[in-house]
């Protein structure tokens, strides 16, 4: 087998972690679509403020100090402690949760029964706020965020799979991180399907996901799942931020990952859990495989931008719900 | 008391359907019109042409475009900056290959090729609804971004990847290059903006206005009563891109003169023109331009109010800027989900009955 096969492969095991990535983002936006038929472009910046959040914490700066300086000459930054990671994180849950309640009072509740693409608006709005806002809590530099995950390639694979390939080939190189991060999409999976499925307000949940008006006639509380929603979502993010931002620090283009999940969940459909995570690992590898070989060799590269979605457009005029989707029904 | 239909008799079919049917909207309108031509090009400044009125005339065209598709025929699109891209990208294509050619059929070429290019990308929305093809039109986006960074062809393989518009002139006075007087390129786009919105208003009360308007309230009751959904679509694509088109050619010739891709044409360009359209109103041709005036004079205003006045350094500004730009688009969504034109529209509606509202 020659060196560029081998290569191949790593390039699509690589693309699968990358979709992983895809997919953690692309939960968070099912999840509320699902809950509220709202489609929040929003998560790609709650992650990016949950991630800058959570630096802020761990490296103990002044929320606003800017705009304090600013506004009365001060010269502060620092409160001058760390917080361990744990404690940061369990902080950054605590103003996520906090958000979540603050949108559904200021915002959803106004918008309830407005158009989608009203609602949608909405939400752009929202994370132009977001995005303001956080930059004005923490400052707008990159920042490193380090929560104590391994970083860097994985050697153990590498050495082991060395043997494979001829002489030229090391072996299949993999980012620790991206391997964390398929651990940890994975167990989110699982405990949001567990959760949705045997509690209580998991029920509540898929209730009002069917029929808001159904579910508000056993009398289940419309806003209080909004907040469960928009918490369990701004969780999502915070996972999506710790991955992504380990991987590549926090800063703006973060918030752009929101775009790249948008494919992802034209593919998998709106609706659809499974769907994220499928949806996410076939444009993952799609996109790498398909610059690897026909990108960089033939059409000069940097394929990655539209890749995902030209193959969701592609897809979609074959079948427009989606792989997961509900199908669409328009007359009966 | 001014403001009535009382007393103004109407006595052909002609007058009982024109765009205003009270004197009052009239004059305003002819009045706005020869303020615009007569008097603003002699009070204009550099400053103001560049900051605030070419940008507004501009926008105003690409607003009342993405209006056309998304307010009147309802297909969502967040293609607009990559269809701004392909208008610019075909002026200057056009007038450096043909340098004879008169700059203003240039502009209306550019519009003519990016009406193609959006027919081109429409043909999904044929079998593609809603929020699925609002992520569709990001293929474009992204895909004629790429296009023309990686394709040197569009960009005379030029060293630096950017675009420059060389120097046009129209009877005799340069209106896009260097030595363009502020006046001039004021006078330039104005002639355009006030052509096409003139069109549009026209197109969208007519034949096919009815028929994009019948597509969006319901596509398959308007299929029913005989509307064809694929020609609809498509000229919505066509009509709405050339328009988009036009804006980006005069961006670029105009207004920037020398353009890189990806930073004049990104997405972010598609979310400004949604946001104005949204804000001013969909469906509405003077929504454009409430639109477009108030996305463009907000962030002036805000920057000279946090810079100029209160001394705050810039990047703060800009921050604060972002915030106050999305709690308003949030307060409007809330207060008034179909945008200026609604309170325009209710202020009329108040004034017939001013003063004795009984």
């Amino acid at each position: 087998m020659s060196a560029n096969f081998y290569y191949g492969i790593e390039v699509f095991l690589n693309g699968m972690m990358a979709g992983v990535l895809y997919s953690l983002v692309a939960l968070g936006f099912v999840l509320i679509f699902k809950a509220s038929g709202i489609f929040n472009y929003a998560q790609g910046v709650m992650a990016l403020f949950a991630a800058l959040t959570l630096v802020g914490f761990q490296n103990g700066q002044i929320p606003f100090s800017n705009l304090i300086n600013a506004v009365f000459g001060t010269n502060i930054h620092y409160f001058g402690w760390n917080m361990p990671a744990f404690l940061a994180i369990i902080c950054t849950l605590v103003v996520m949760i906090i958000f979540a309640y603050l949108v559904e009072k200021y915002v959803l509740k106004h918008l309830v029964n407005q158009e989608p693409i009203i609602l949608f608006m909405a939400t752009i709005g929202l994370a132009y706020f977001m995005e303001g806002f956080g930059d004005l809590m923490w400052g707008a530099d990159i920042k490193k965020l380090d929560v104590g995950l391994p970083q860097g390639g994985n050697i153990w694979l590498e050495e082991n799979t060395a043997f494979l390939g001829g002489p030229d080939f090391y072996g299949f190189y993999l980012d620790n991180l991206d391997m964390w991060a398929t651990v940890f999409a994975g167990l989110l999976v699982v405990s949001l399907v567990l959760f949705s499925q045997y509690t209580k307000t998991g029920r509540a949940l898929r209730a009002v996901a069917d029929d808001h008006q159904a579910a508000l006639s056993v009398g289940i509380s419309l806003r209080t799942i909004w907040v469960i929603v928009w918490s369990i979502a701004g969780f999502v993010a915070l996972v999506a931020g710790i991955m992504w931002g380990s991987k590549s620090g926090v800063q703006f283009s973060l918030s752009l990952i929101a775009l790249k999940a948008l494919p992802v969940l034209m593919l998998g459909g709106f609706t659809s859990i499974p769907g994220a995570i499928v949806g996410g690992l076939i444009i993952g590898v799609g996109e790498k495989m398909f610059e690897f070989l026909i990108g960089v060799p033939f059409l000069g590269g940097a394929t990655e931008n539209w890749f995902a979605y030209m193959l969701a457009l592609l897809f979609l005029v074959f079948r427009p719900q989606g792989l997961f989707g509900e199908k669409i029904i328009e007359r009966v | 008391m001014l403001y009535r239909e009382a007393g103004d008799y109407k006595t052909s079919y002609a007058k009982d359907q024109q765009t205003f049917p009270i004197a009052f909207d009239r004059w305003g309108y002819r009045l706005t019109i020869a303020f615009a031509v007569l008097v603003v090009p002699f009070i204009l400044n550099d400053y103001w042409t560049n900051a605030v009125v070419l940008p507004f005339l501009i926008y105003a065209i690409a607003a009342i475009g993405l209006n056309i598709l998304t307010g009147y025929c309802g297909q969502v699109s967040l293609g607009s900056g990559g269809f701004m891209a392909v208008g610019a990208y075909a002026a200057y294509k056009l007038m450096t290959s043909f340098p004879e050619l008169n700059i203003v059929f240039v502009i209306l070429l550019s519009g003519g090729v990016t009406a193609l290019v959006g027919m081109l990308f429409g043909l999904p929305s044929l079998r593609i609804k809603g929020f699925y093809l609002a992520v569709a039109t990001l293929a474009a986006q992204f895909f004629l971004v790429w296009l023309f960074n990686k394709v040197p062809w569009f960009y005379n393989y030029s060293a630096s990847g950017q675009i420059s518009a060389p120097e046009r002139s129209l009877f005799g006075y340069a209106v896009t290059g260097a030595n363009a007087h502020p006046a001039t390129s004021y006078l330039f786009c104005l002639g355009f903006v006030f052509v096409l919105a003139w069109a549009a208003r026209n197109m969208t009360r007519g034949a096919n206005g009815r028929k994009w308007m019948a597509i969006r309230d319901m596509d398959i009751a308007a299929e029913i009563i005989g509307v064809d959904p694929m020609k609809a679509k498509l000229t919505a694509f066509g009509v709405s891109s050339f328009y988009i088109g036009i804006s980006g050619a005069l961006l670029f010739a105009v207004y920037l003169g020398a353009a890189e891709v990806g930073e004049a044409f990104g997405i972010e360009k598609s979310f400004l023109i949604l946001f104005m359209v949204i804000i001013g109103g969909l469906g509405s041709i003077f929504g454009s331009f409430a639109g477009a005036a108030f996305m463009i004079l907000m962030p002036v205003l805000l920057k000279n109010i946090m810079v100029g006045q209160m001394g705050w350094p810039t990047d703060l500004a800009s921050h604060f800027q972002f915030v106050i730009v999305g709690g308003l688009i949030i307060i409007f969504l809330i207060v008034e989900p179909h945008g200026l034109a609604q309170l325009w529209r209710l202020a009329k509606e108040k004034l017939r009955l001013w003063p004795f509202p009984h």
